[in-house]
């Protein structure tokens, strides 16, 4: 076989392989490029945050607008301390918001879903939440039905 | 320059347990075609090998040229090798590149000509042949006979100044074990290049030969011209030269007493 | 019992000694002497050893990508699970199948073309009579075709992953009838490029590396007749593959669980 075709055929090859892994990072894996987006962190402390890990999303009425940071126990009151990058152009979330750890359909993973407030004032950079809600333990939940306490 | 081309110094040599070489010495005297034969398994080809330096004696020295090939170092041994050229018992051709870039390969490897000067060349060396018709074709689709003598014209490439044949005669009919046996004469007589057979293919090599070297067993058992080889006094070389069955190497494999085995079979 | 020890020691004592003139096999061709004068040699093995392997990575591919979609299908939906179908998919393949299988059939096919053809050069004195003109054949012969294994077993790994996915999809979403948004989205989500994708990745390229190294030891180390390369044809399938399987477990340990 000539050398020019061979040198086409495996051009064409190690272009094929640079797409697969362009497909499987993009396609596959949702690998998306965020070109510095700006973002601002905030804080909130839950008693339980069930199987939340960082990297994990937050999200207000179903739309990502930040990520989990940082775990981290609290020493003193022992609640988890969860960090979290909003972007900044989500900048009027009222100081009254809820956190809240919410699960993704049936077997996805956990996120934070924030719920809106009422108040003028809105988070900035640093801001706790103070509102929270802890995951959904699926052993309390049971521990509740048996006790008939629900 | 010395009148050897290539001086053997007592050198012994193993693989494994077996001892192939045992102090053996030898000298090849500059533009002669000698000849290396003795019993299959002597290790004619690992001799070939030692002077070529692909392997290395366990003892003793080996010259080309003056120089001691074991103590070369890697371009110093490229150098030499350019001088020294070698056909394979069976030819040995890259058999996925055609004939003609087979031929240029040492050219290219060695050399910085154009590839128009390769191309003269290699259709030279191809009409020294015979083969220059065959230029397109692949190792594939040659018989055995051109097999051998592509290789042959890829080993005179570089004009080297010795020439090594490793069983050069062995397989070919005999149309092309005349050609080959001429090849190997007109290299000699016209370029004057040393030529080193290596064969157990007594009459042809005893045609062309000036010197023979015997061995077997590890050692050196005979040397001399062929008039003065056939008329030795050793037994050994007597039943190797004469190709009689039964002498010094025995006819049968060790056993038992024939009568004893034979009369066993009744008893079982 | 003295002998059987005597016996168990040369074994183990030839064991160590196959391992060092493989180690050294791979030291003298990669290491030592790589020449990138040599690149159309690489080409050609790129060619003879990824781009021909193509259609039966893709071939297989498929299979297993529609067999698992398949499979999963029918296990995920007794729990109403199967939108998680695609996550399920990818995953697999991506992490395991992917590398795992691709390694195989590489060692199958790759593998053993290139143990049969460097024994057959041994045979045949070609690397012999390469040497004597003064052409080192661990440069010109055996380091191409390893830097070629280790080119191109990860692409073909990829290429197995992305085929596979796209088979599943056709059997989940277009014929089983699994929401084709919900197929994708989860498997966006839960498919995470650093921790899956790259350390299959990883894997790929390590199971190249080594079938390479299998298939080219064997072909040097071969006898020199036809039932030696036909022995070690048949090694270099077997030594490999058994390798993959065992580098899978040990790197599935050390990369995901640590």
């Amino acid at each position: 076989m000539q050398m020019r075709t061979i040198e086409i055929v495996v051009g064409t090859f190690l272009l094929a392989g640079l797409i697969s892994l362009a497909i499987l990072a993009i396609r596959v894996s949702g690998f998306t490029v965020n070109p510095d987006q700006q973002t601002y962190t905030v804080v909130a402390k839950f008693d339980n945050i069930g199987g939340l890990v960082v990297r994990s999303k937050v999200s207000i009425a179903g739309v990502i607008v930040g990520t989990v940071t940082d775990i981290s126990l609290d020493q003193e009151t022992f609640m988890a301390e969860v960090v979290m990058n909003i972007d900044s152009d989500v900048n009027e979330i009222s100081r009254d918001t809820t956190a809240a750890i919410l699960t993704e359909g049936l077997l996805g993973g956990k996120f934070i879903g924030l719920s809106i407030g009422a108040e003028e004032d809105y988070l900035k950079e640093g801001d706790e939440i103070y509102d929270t809600q802890s995951a959904i333990i699926l052993e309390e939940l049971i521990g509740k039905f048996l006790l008939g306490q629900f | 320059m010395s009148d050897s081309h290539v001086r053997i110094e007592n050198v012994t040599f193993s693989r494994g347990s077996r001892r192939i070489f045992d102090g053996v010495s030898l000298e090849i005297p500059r533009g002669k075609i000698v000849a290396i034969m003795g019993p299959s398994g002597s290790g004619k080809t690992t001799m070939l090998r030692l002077i070529g330096g692909q392997l290395k004696p366990a003892t003793g020295k080996v010259w080309v040229e003056d120089k001691c090939v074991s103590r070369l170092t890697r371009t110093q041994l490229f150098a030499l090798r350019r001088n020294m050229g070698m056909l394979f018992q069976s030819g040995a051709l890259f058999t996925d590149i055609s004939v003609f870039d087979n031929v240029a390969f040492p050219l290219r490897i060695h050399t910085d000509l154009p590839e128009e000067m390769i191309r003269d060349l290699v259709l030279i060396k191809l009409q020294a042949v015979g083969l220059r018709g065959a230029s397109a074709l692949f190792p594939a689709e040659l018989s055995g006979g051109m097999n051998r003598r592509v290789a042959l014209a890829r080993s005179i490439a570089l004009d080297p100044s010795m020439m090594m044949y490793d069983e050069p005669f062995t397989g070919l009919d005999p149309i092309a074990m005349g050609v080959v046996v001429q090849l190997i004469r007109t290299l000699n007589k016209v370029f004057g290049t040393t030529s080193i057979i290596v064969s157990h293919d007594l009459q042809e090599t005893a045609s062309i030969a000036d010197v023979i070297y015997v061995i077997a067993d590890g050692k050196l058992i005979g040397a001399g011209s062929p008039e003065e080889l056939f008329n030795a006094e050793s037994p050994r070389v007597q039943q190797f030269i004469k190709g009689l069955p039964d002498g010094p190497v025995p006819f049968h494999y060790p056993a038992r007493d024939f009568e004893t085995e034979l009369l066993e079979g009744d008893d079982l | 019992m003295i002998s059987r020890l005597r016996k168990l020691g040369q074994y183990l004592l030839s064991i160590m000694s196959v391992l060092g003139r493989a180690g050294e096999l791979w030291w003298q061709a990669v290491w030592r002497r790589p020449r990138l004068s040599n690149a159309p040699l690489l080409m050609r093995q790129i060619y003879q050893l990824g781009v021909l392997s193509v259609v039966i990575i893709a071939l297989s591919g498929f299979s297993i990508g529609a067999v698992l979609a398949l499979q999963g299908y029918n296990q995920l939906v007794k729990y109403g699970a199967e939108s998680a179908l695609g996550l399920g998919v990818a995953l697999v393949l991506v992490m395991e199948i992917g590398p795992v299988v691709s390694g195989l059939l590489f060692a199958g096919r790759a593998g053993s073309a290139v143990t049969a053809e460097i024994g057959l050069m041994k045979a045949t004195e070609q690397l012999s009579s390469m040497e004597m003109i003064g052409v080192d054949p661990l440069q010109r012969i055996i380091a191409p075709r390893i830097w070629a294994g280790f080119i191109s077993m990860p692409i073909l790994s990829l290429m197995f992953c992305v085929v596979g996915i796209w088979g599943a999809s056709l059997v989940g979403v277009n014929w089983l009838g699994v929401y084709e948004g919900a197929f994708w989205s989860a498997m966006q989500e839960g498919v995470d490029f650093e921790t899956h994708v790259l350390k299959g990745i990883v894997k790929s390229v390590v199971f190249g590396l080594v079938v390479t190294w299998v298939a080219v030891f064997q072909g040097y180390d071969a006898e020199p007749t036809s039932e030696g390369i036909a022995a070690a044809t048949t090694r270099t399938v077997v030594y490999s593959s058994v390798a993959v399987l065992v580098l899978d477990f040990f790197l599935t340990l050390v990369m995901f669980n640590f």
